[in-house]
């Protein structure tokens, strides 16, 4: 198990393509979590861009003490689509390049390496869980030195289980990656798939059933989405009228839990049995 | 001697497709077994088989004494099946670093088989880079990592240059006479005469029939382009059995015995034009093989 776990994480580390992605969720992050914030707050308190939001409100949630909410507030929705494509690049691309058929006859048996590739691919996403956070943690001391803001942070476990709830997320969305990227033999059909899903589908949903068919409340409750989005808010205890999209109140966060979990359980299992059993042609 | 690979009554069905149609096929230690046939005989559908990759549909396989797919029957058996797949953004080194790293060999043994194929000199350019011929070649170089009792190769020289061919081919003669057992698709009668002990032919999913490959040298024939050509075709029927070949006859003849026949073409009164030997196209093989000596005989 050790020496595909190493393979896994020689693959992972030399492929650009995952930099890229974790580049970009970076990037997002600090534009939307200090970038745009901060010029909202430097152009002053007339601007009718910051919707009578007053400065003092936009300057404490760019603050040490408010970093979790931005490190992990976006990942229901574009850090989470990211993560599904890098399950789905690197489950795939086994099947696309047909190198799926050159590991599996080294030695290991098949469990073995599918649970070196999902155990490589959440230690990646720790250290990009791990990456964004010091990335706003940096910001939120800038800012918080510049504008003379108050620099305490929240306690240890309040960022453990911030941090923890935040890779859970993205690990979902990565395995749901690898098991659409697993039932195609394919890298762009789950990418398509899976980001329309999550950009569109679960939105579109969740706006339907709010507002025309109440009754299937319970179905969008189901959804990875929603329960994304709940266990975030649970997590990082921000407000409703700041959560930013993708991020409600629509499930306690005790059960968003259970149901990203059980998603994952599926999601491992579904991809083990059909990789056990299937002929590598 | 236990067989190295036993396989009995193998069949394989794709959908509708029979793939592979109740094979026998047994390699012995130490030898270099030709396994020959046209495209889409089920030569690659029988090699995945005996290396895991897909289920069988029906007969028994034993590979190394065990399963095929079980950690250790894989641990003695190095393999390329169909075109060499490796990660084309790592160099050919690092590929094999993590191949060594599934496999559990040691970092040595990657430069040894770098070496071997002499691809030590590009190992640390990227894959994608690679000619045909070094993909070729780093897929056998992965084949050997584990130091395998059993070598399977799948048409290692499909696509190849000349040059690259011959060096192939002497790669491959080289496991045979270091004792290590080689199993060899090829769709290339010459190919298996050159570098194999014993030869198994299949067509169209079943196994036509097994032989010593001294036993194919024979399956070489004459040549004759000579006018008036009935007449040749009449006389030549003395040294074998002749059949006609676009505007040439070709006879079943011991090649040195070719100034013989141009002799008696030419006491008879036949004019020569062209007169040289070739090996019997492997069609012709299978259609003899296949349709129980009915063959075109012309006397
Ligand atoms: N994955 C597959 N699905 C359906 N048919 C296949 C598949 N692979 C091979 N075949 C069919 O099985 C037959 C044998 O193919 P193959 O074993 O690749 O032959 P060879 O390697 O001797 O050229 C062919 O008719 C081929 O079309
Ligand atoms: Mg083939």
């Amino acid at each position: 198990m050790l020496g595909s776990y190493r393979a896994e994480i020689l693959k992972l580390r030399k492929r650009s393509a995952v930099w890229v992605l974790f580049g970009a969720g970076l990037v997002l992050s600090l534009i939307f979590g200090y970038l745009l914030p901060y010029l909202g707050y430097a152009t002053g308190d007339d601007n009718p861009q910051t919707d009578g939001v007053p400065r003092a409100e936009i300057l404490r949630g760019m603050l040490p003490a408010r970093v979790v909410d931005n490190a992990i507030g976006g990942y229901p929705i574009f850090a989470g689509a990211l993560a599904l494509v890098l399950g789905a690049i690197v489950i795939g691309g086994e099947y696309t390049w047909g190198t799926l058929k050159t590991i599996l006859t080294q030695r290991p048996r098949r469990g073995t390496i599918l649970g070196a590739q999902f155990l490589a691919l959440g230690t990646m996403i720790a250290l990009w869980v791990l990456g964004i956070f010091a990335a706003c943690a940096l910001c939120s001391v800038g800012i918080a030195a510049a504008e003379d803001g108050s620099t305490s942070w929240p306690g240890v476990g309040d960022l453990l289980q911030g941090l923890a709830g935040g890779w859970l997320v993205l690990m979902m969305w990565c395995l749901a990656g690898a098991v659409l990227a697993i039932a195609f033999r394919n890298v762009a059909l789950p990418i398509g798939l899976g980001v329309v899903w999550i950009l569109g589908i679960e939105t579109l949903l969740a706006g339907v059933v709010s507002s025309l068919l109440p009754s299937l409340k319970w179905l969008a409750n189901v959804l990875p989405g929603t329960n994304a989005g709940s266990l975030v808010f649970s997590v990082t205890g921000m407000a409703a009228s700041d959560a930013p999209p993708g991020v409600r109140d629509a499930v306690g966060g005790g059960r968003a839990l259970l149901t990203l979990l059980a998603y994952c359980a599926v999601f491992a299992v579904l991809a083990a049995w059909t990789t056990r059993r299937r002929d590598v042609t | 001697m236990d067989a190295l690979v036993e396989v009995s009554g193998l069949t394989k069905r794709y959908g509708g497709t029979l793939a592979v149609d109740g094979v026998d096929l047994t390699v012995l230690p130490g030898e270099v077994y030709g396994f020959l046939g046209p495209n889409g005989a089920g030569k690659t559908t029988t090699l995945r088989i005996l290396t895991g990759l897909i289920a069988p549909t029906s007969g028994s396989v034993r590979v190394l004494g065990g399963r095929p797919g079980d950690a250790r029957v894989l641990k003695g058996t190095g393999s390329m099946i169909e075109s060499p797949a490796f990660y084309p953004y790592l160099s050919g080194l690092d590929n094999l670093r993590l191949l060594a790293e599934y496999a559990g060999v040691s970092r040595q043994r990657i430069d040894e088989v770098l070496e071997l194929v002499d691809l030590a000199d590009r190992a640390r350019d990227r894959f994608s880079t690679y000619s045909l011929g070094m993909k070729q070649r780093l897929g056998v170089a992965a084949a050997l990592l584990k130091d395998p009792e059993l070598v399977i190769l799948d048409e290692p020289t499909n696509g190849l240059d000349p040059a690259g061919m011959r060096d192939m081919r002497r790669l491959i003669r080289e496991l045979g006479t270091e004792g290590r057992t080689v199993l060899l698709s090829s769709h290339l009668l010459g190919e298996v005469q050159q570098i194999c002990d014993r030869v198994g032919i299949i067509n169209a999913g079943r196994m036509v029939a097994e032989h010593n490959v001294e036993e194919l040298r024979g399956e070489q024939e004459l040549v004759v382009r000579a006018t008036p050509r009935d007449d040749a075709q009449r006389l030549l029927t003395r040294f074998g059995n002749v059949h006609q070949y676009d505007d040439t006859l070709r006879v079943q003849v011991d090649p040195d015995r070719a100034a013989e026949v141009n002799r008696a073409l030419v006491e008879a009164g036949i004019e020569v034009s062209e007169l040289h030997t070739t090996e019997r196209a492997l069609e012709d093989i299978f259609f003899e093989l296949t349709t129980a000596k009915e063959k075109t005989d012309v006397g």
